[in-house]
């Protein structure tokens, strides 16, 4: 246990730059992906989500191996993923099957791609489980430059979006084109992920984008204050376990998940509550 | 009806002149000319496949024509295009959707815009309010809408469809899977709207019966064939047979009517009716 949780040096750690840019790093992960996961969660897109981060974790061992930057490699196989999932249309049962396809072919030759990297082990096991500590500052560039991308569009699409999402036939009724904002979130959901796959791994992407909406969506049925807490419990998660792994030297990931987990079982408990007072 | 004729009942609320929709080789109706006025209730008859859905399409802009032209409010129909309501089939929505019954119905507003939405917020709420009050959907109003009953969930179609204020309000099914209670609200509720604000209605059903007192003409359509007329004039045997080219008998049975004859469309029909193409759904682009 001393090894999991331990606070030994945090506060002379907290004076280093690196640490300070983990720290801004979650952060701002934080905000897109808390923003993000109530559409996410409401589009049933989980699976996708998983997909898209194996992809990128693709890209990332192939970018790795030819020698150019892991995060661009990352963003253009989430990228790739996002459009070719958001473009498979609306039926739920193919849509999974491809992705399931995808998923395990691509991640089949990721693991092929890192085998054939002889480069430190520590970058070959970053890309699966994430390693915060690695973010310098023109990763944040690149972090807050696309996060605040990700934030405009979805502002601008969000109403439509929602109504999309929740409620398509009458959406293309009314003439939202419901066709086009389908590839256009996905390739919101692939940046985010792309994001998110050096810091908590492609493996754990879904703690930061699915459990903080799924959480959410457990205590409230507003759309507003689905977000809102979805940030929120997205924010504790990754500064909380930015925090927990400093002293034990550990990757976040299994502290973000962790967090976001119990956040998850704390809002399904308040969540049963409020529904048995409603139905009496 | 209308019995005081002012300019609005001279400019009808639909018009369709000599419109033609084929997918492919396959024709589905030719030379439709329809006018449907201000307050009229107009019910879109006929089997699966004879282009009921395609009708609304049609209106909603989202269905060219290949030949003839089609009005809304007197400008041609295209999509977004304001001032129509839509009422969808009940369809149970997800049990954990994120979205509270004012939440749907505040998306007929102003769910197409773009942006935050961030101004009027008030004024929005109002409306929003008063959507939901002239449905009798206030008591549950702040409710996850996938939590509510069927009935419940199709009372907040008609407000989501309403609160934009449209002058014509599209119905595709909107009693399909109601029970026998909730089909009467549903269906006094459109046809209070049509009463107070001159609304007109087209409302494609499979099954006349719970609406007939309410329409004032029908528009039957089976197999490229259609016949337009008041239920009298349309739901006779001799009309209906010569649509559905075979025997087909009509029989008034209290206040309800019964077709004999049609029942292979019907039954073929009931089959189908899982696979029913709705209006954005895949089926409806490929058909």
């Amino acid at each position: 246990m001393d090894r999991l949780i331990s606070f030994d040096g945090v506060g002379e750690l907290l004076g280093l730059p690196f640490v300070q840019n983990a720290f801004l790093a979650a952060a701002v992960l934080g905000l897109v992906a808390g923003a993000l996961a109530p559409l996410i969660v409401a589009r049933g897109m989980g699976f996708a989500v998983h997909g898209t981060a194996e992809l990128a974790f693709t890209g990332g061992a192939a970018a790795l191996l030819a020698g150019i930057s892991v995060s661009v490699g990352a963003v253009v196989g989430a990228a790739i993923a996002g459009l070719v999932f958001g473009l498979l249309g609306l039926r739920q049962r193919e849509r999974d099957s491809v992705i399931g396809v995808v998923l395990a072919f691509g991640l089949g030759l990721g693991v092929l791609l890192l085998a054939l990297y002889d480069g430190r082990a520590a970058n070959k096991f970053g890309l699966l489980t994430g390693s915060i500590v690695s973010v310098d500052s023109g990763n944040i560039a690149v972090l807050v430059g696309v996060t605040v991308v990700v934030l405009a569009v979805l502002a601008v699409i969000y109403r439509p979006l929602l109504f999309a999402s929740a409620d398509p036939d009458v959406a293309v009724a009314r003439g939202v084109p419901v066709r086009m904002l389908s590839p256009l979130f996905a390739v919101l959901v692939a940046l985010t992920t792309a994001l998110a796959v050096p810091i908590v791994g492609a493996i754990l992407v879904l703690s930061v984008t699915i459990i903080p909406g799924a959480a959410a969506a457990r205590v409230t049925a507003s759309p507003v204050r689905a977000t809102i807490l979805a940030v929120a419990i997205a924010e504790l998660s990754l500064l909380g376990g930015t925090l927990l792994s400093l002293a034990p030297g550990l990757p976040i990931s299994g502290y973000v998940a962790t967090l976001a987990f119990l956040s998850y079982l704390v809002c399904r408990v308040v969540g049963r509550r409020r529904g048995a007072v409603r139905a009496t | 009806m209308n019995g005081g004729v002012n300019n609005a009942a001279m400019t009808p609320a639909v018009s369709l002149r000599g419109a033609s929709v084929r997918f492919g080789a396959r024709q589905l109706w030719d030379g439709l000319d329809l006018d449907v006025r201000p307050g009229e209730f107009l019910a879109v008859l006929g089997p699966n496949g004879s282009g009921k859905t395609t009708l609304l399409r049609v209106l909603l802009g989202l269905q060219p024509l290949v030949a003839g032209e089609v009005l809304v409010g007197g400008a041609p129909a295209r999509r977004g295009g304001g001032g129509i309501g839509y009422v969808p089939q009940q369809k149970a929505l997800p049990e954990d959707l994120p979205l509270r019954a004012a939440d749907l119905v505040g998306l007929g507003l102003d769910g197409h815009r773009w942006g935050l939405g961030l101004g009027g917020r008030r004024a929005r709420r109002e409306r929003v309010a008063a959507a939901l009050e002239s449905v009798g959907a206030t008591r549950y109003a702040n409710e996850p809408v996938g939590r509510l009953s069927g009935g419940e969930q199709q009372r907040l179609r008609v407000a989501q469809a309403l609160v934009g204020d449209p002058s014509v309000l599209l119905c595709d099914e909107p009693l399909l899977s109601l029970d026998l209670a909730n089909q009467r609200v549903v269906s006094a509720l459109i046809d209070a709207r049509r009463r107070t604000a001159d609304t007109a209605v087209v409302f494609v059903t499979h099954e006349i019966n719970p609406v007939l007192p309410l329409v004032d003409r029908i528009l039957y359509l089976v197999g490229g064939r259609f016949r337009i007329g008041t239920p009298d004039e349309v739901m006779t045997s001799a009309t209906l047979s010569e649509l559905y080219g075979t025997d087909v008998e009509v029989l008034r049975v209290r206040n309800r009517l019964v077709v004999v004859g049609a029942e292979d469309q019907h039954a073929h029909h009931a089959e189908a009716q899982l696979a029913e193409p709705t209006i954005g759904g895949e089926a409806a682009w490929t058909a």
